[in-house]
């Protein structure tokens, strides 16, 4: 029992020599973050590919059964013990056991080496940003080639969008044993980039807060802003219709299970230790059954908004491909046959040509007709970088207005990805505070400067000639296995070592009430179950296949056997 | 004597086709595509456009070559069809029996190809010589790429941002400091055996928030 009474001797406070523990200015703060964490490039350009890769609408049952059994309560879990013990990931996980401290060091390493080349997709971002205020858009031409006759060879066998990105954006090497020169342009672009992240980081929480204000709010606003103009585009229709067919037989492969419960773990931002981070600055008494199950929710909801403007656009654009398809057959037709002018149009095209194979079938074997079908146009779709800086740009330019529609598009992603970014450095930021490596003479700004001065340099590997490739390695060998084991080890932890009941207890504490049954069975079972069988099966996935990367050559000759 | 002239007059249009053959060696395809290009105010193509083109021609060579002696009659169309697409070779003004090289036709159409497209409302893309590529429009080059002026626009503000920031926290770092010192000034004197209390308390151990809540637990007295 703690002695209440002044013993008469004026003791000085011991908050006075120890720095208070920064806070957030308000709830609204707090949850911004982390829905802003949670929120990523992730939801606009991976969730949309999966779920039309995957059968459309029925791809959302694996998905919203992953996140009701393992994408929440993994959350609640994070929110709940940072809360609790007012500490960053390596404070927590030391507190509960000198053992599991590796958990936490693991988390501050996985976050330094995710925000290295999360950072230079947004300097990529950037660079586009820079670009879309020309007129015509750098990436609608190729360029001529040196005598003016034509144009370059590579984006004439290419397309002029793949050309700007893979050669005046990248200006890739064929292999990644190739490494390459610095690219200038690439390392100013990351510069700006680490110095943006540097102003809203500069202070930790204190500037990160009021910063996500507008990096969390504005890409919903301009989600919006882009669902209004895709569904006037023609062929909006046809990829909304595409997106959301359910084709209910996809179920039964393993992989979509497996996909939807990868998708939701990396989706939440969990094992970053980002989370721990953020509600550790909270005040002990605050509802954390109840942030975790909105934020939760709203990460989800995003990415269903998201992936509808994103699908109507994708249609427009295979419309749009289809039809300079069937022109394009038009005309050789008409110019092969002296047919007038006009008379062969997209709507009588199929009857013409029907009544030319009768009459004339060599001639138009000769001509080589290219096989029009939209639903090929559809296909192609992509995900990740692919989407955002091919198709997508193939897909502006084709709209009235293409500067602002491009200005907006990459504004949204660089806000989105900003977000996240200040949830991977106070991963990193944060359990380097508790742990009190930073000398006391050392101002917060100077730190956090350091941080990303660090991590700036070591990040010039991805501007390289081969930097594409590096960043592929990373996104796909740090930012997934590592996770899985962190926040497998996280939730043993919590369950089994902190005991269940000490931390149902801690909760009752904090938000007033236990938690039920739900969170009972999902902490102690499913919810560690699911871990493990999605840490076997993506194992057993990455064994079976020799690990390889796609490649930009340009000198690639195919050679028919 | 009649039939003698008679006979003459037949043999020139004769004559004439002969000249122009489609797949000659001196002969151009000319594709024209006027509804694509105007649609509904699109023109007919009649025996007048057909001798406005030949006019247009015979003026391109005119240009090229200097000579004013080319004319209407120098240039002979033939195998016309539906789609509007037509052949045509250009006699020598001088020797009506003779063509002008390709070449030479060439570079006349290339010199004057503005005014011939112009002429019939038309583009490179509608008004087709077959074998003739347009030259492309060289790309604009302003002076300087208008990415980096972005660029420098950006930088300038997250830099003004950033010095801000640093120099507003270093002054309210300076103004705690003057507030911190006061306050310590105050309780300076708080000794006992030469120790001063806080180092006393100091030695309390670290305190556990992981295992260590009992205070909040128990009901205080």
């Amino acid at each position: 029992m703690m002695a209440e009474e002044n013993t008469g001797v004026s003791v000085p406070e011991l908050g006075k020599t120890v720095e208070e523990r920064p806070k957030w200015d308000n709830k609204v703060q707090y949850l911004l973050t982390c829905i802003g964490f949670a929120v990523g490039l992730g939801n606009v350009w991976r969730f949309p590919y999966l779920c039309q890769t995957y059968g459309g609408g029925a791809f959302l049952i694996p998905y919203f059964i992953a996140l009701i059994f393992e994408g929440i309560p993994l959350l609640h879990m994070e929110l709940a013990i940072g809360q609790r013990l007012r500490q960053g990931s390596i404070g927590v996980w030391n507190s509960i056991s000198p053992f599991l401290g590796g958990v936490g060091i693991g988390s501050l390493i996985v976050s330094f080496l995710v925000a290295l080349f999360y950072n230079t997709i947004l300097a990529w971002v950037l660079w586009y940003f820079f670009h879309s205020f020309q007129d015509p858009l750098p990436w609608r031409d190729c360029p001529l080639n040196q005598n003016k006759t034509g144009y370059i060879e590579e984006c004439a066998k290419s397309t002029p969008v793949n050309y700007f990105w893979y050669r005046e954006t990248l200006n890739v090497t064929p292999n990644i044993t190739d490494s390459g020169d610095v690219q200038w342009w690439v390392v100013i672009c990351l510069a700006s980039a680490w110095g943006i992240v540097y102003i809203c980081f500069i202070r930790g929480i204190e500037t990160i807060g009021k910063a996500v204000y507008i990096t969390a709010t504005f890409p919903y606003l301009v989600l919006t802003i882009f669902l209004i103009r895709a569904l006037t585009l023609p062929g909006a229709t046809e990829g909304l219709v595409y997106l959301f067919t359910p084709k209910v037989q996809v179920l039964k492969d393993p992989k979509v299970w497996l996909d939807a419960a990868t998708q939701i773990f990396f989706s939440l931002s969990l094992a970053f230790g980002g989370l721990i981070a953020f509600s550790s600055y909270n005040p002990q008494k605050n509802d954390c059954e109840r942030d975790a199950v909105i934020v939760g929710m709203i990460n989800s909801a995003t990415s269903i908004y998201a992936s509808i403007p994103i699908f109507a656009i994708l249609g427009f654009k295979a419309t749009s491909n289809y039809n300079d398809c069937l022109d394009g057959n038009i005309l050789s037709i008409t110019n092969a046959f002296n047919i007038g002018d006009q008379n062969v149009t997209r709507e009588n095209y199929d009857s013409w040509l029907k009544h030319l194979n009768t009459t004339h079938s060599q001639e138009i074997e000769d001509l080589h007709l290219k096989h029009c079908s939209i639903q090929e146009f559809l296909d192609q779709s992509a995900s990740g970088t692919g989407l955002a800086f091919v198709v997508f740009t193939e897909a502006v330019i084709k709209m009235p207005g293409s500067q602002v529609w491009a200005v907006l598009f990459f504004v949204m992603l660089f806000s989105l990805g900003l977000s996240s970014m200040f949830g991977n450095l106070e991963g990193i930021l944060t359990p380097l505070l508790d742990l009190h490596v930073v000398p006391k003479w050392l101002p917060k700004e100077a730190f956090t400067g350091l941080i990303c001065l660090i991590s700036f340099f070591f990040a010039l590997i991805f501007t390289m000639g081969s930097g594409n490739y590096w960043l592929e390695i990373f996104n796909s060998y740090v930012g997934s296995l590592p996770l899985l084991i962190i926040a497998f080890f996280e939730i043993i932890g919590v369950v089994y070592i902190y005991g269940i009941g000490r931390f149902s207890d801690d909760i009752e504490w904090m938000t007033g009430r236990r938690p039920n049954l739900y969170w009972q069975v999902t902490w102690r079972v499913i919810s560690p179950g699911m871990l493990l069988i999605v840490f076997l099966a993506y194992i057993t996935v990455q064994v079976q296949q020799p690990a390889t990367y796609e490649a930009w050559n340009p000198n690639y000759v195919c050679i028919l056997l | 004597m009649l039939a003698r002239v008679l006979l003459a007059l037949s043999l020139v249009p004769a004559l004439a086709l002969a000249l122009c053959q489609p797949d000659g060696q001196d002969a151009y395809k000319v594709r024209l595509s006027i509804k694509t290009a105007l649609g509904a105010n699109a023109y007919e193509w009649n025996e007048s456009e057909q001798f406005l083109f030949r006019a247009t021609l015979a003026f391109a060579m005119r240009k090229y070559t200097g000579q004013e002696t080319f004319n209407v009659s120098s240039v002979i169309v033939c195998d016309e069809t539906p789609r509007v697409s037509f052949w045509f070779v250009v006699t020598n003004p001088n020797d009506t029996a003779t063509l002008i090289p390709k070449n030479a036709v060439e570079e006349a159409i290339r010199l004057s190809r503005n005014r011939i497209n112009s002429a019939f409302l038309l583009s490179d893309k509608t008004l087709q010589f077959l074998g003739i590529p347009p030259t492309l429009a060289p790309p604009s080059q302003p002076s300087l790429p208008v990415w980096l002026i972005v660029f420098g626009v950006v930088m300038g503000i997250v830099t003004t941002g950033i010095l801000a920031l640093i120099i507003s926290g270093f002054i309210q770092r300076k103004k705690k400091d003057i507030e911190d010192e006061d306050e310590e000034e105050k309780q300076e004197g708080i000794m006992e055996n030469g120790i001063s209390c806080e180092t006393l308390e100091g030695k309390e151990g670290v305190n556990n928030g992981a295992y260590s809540h009992d205070e909040d637990r128990l009901t205080q007295l």
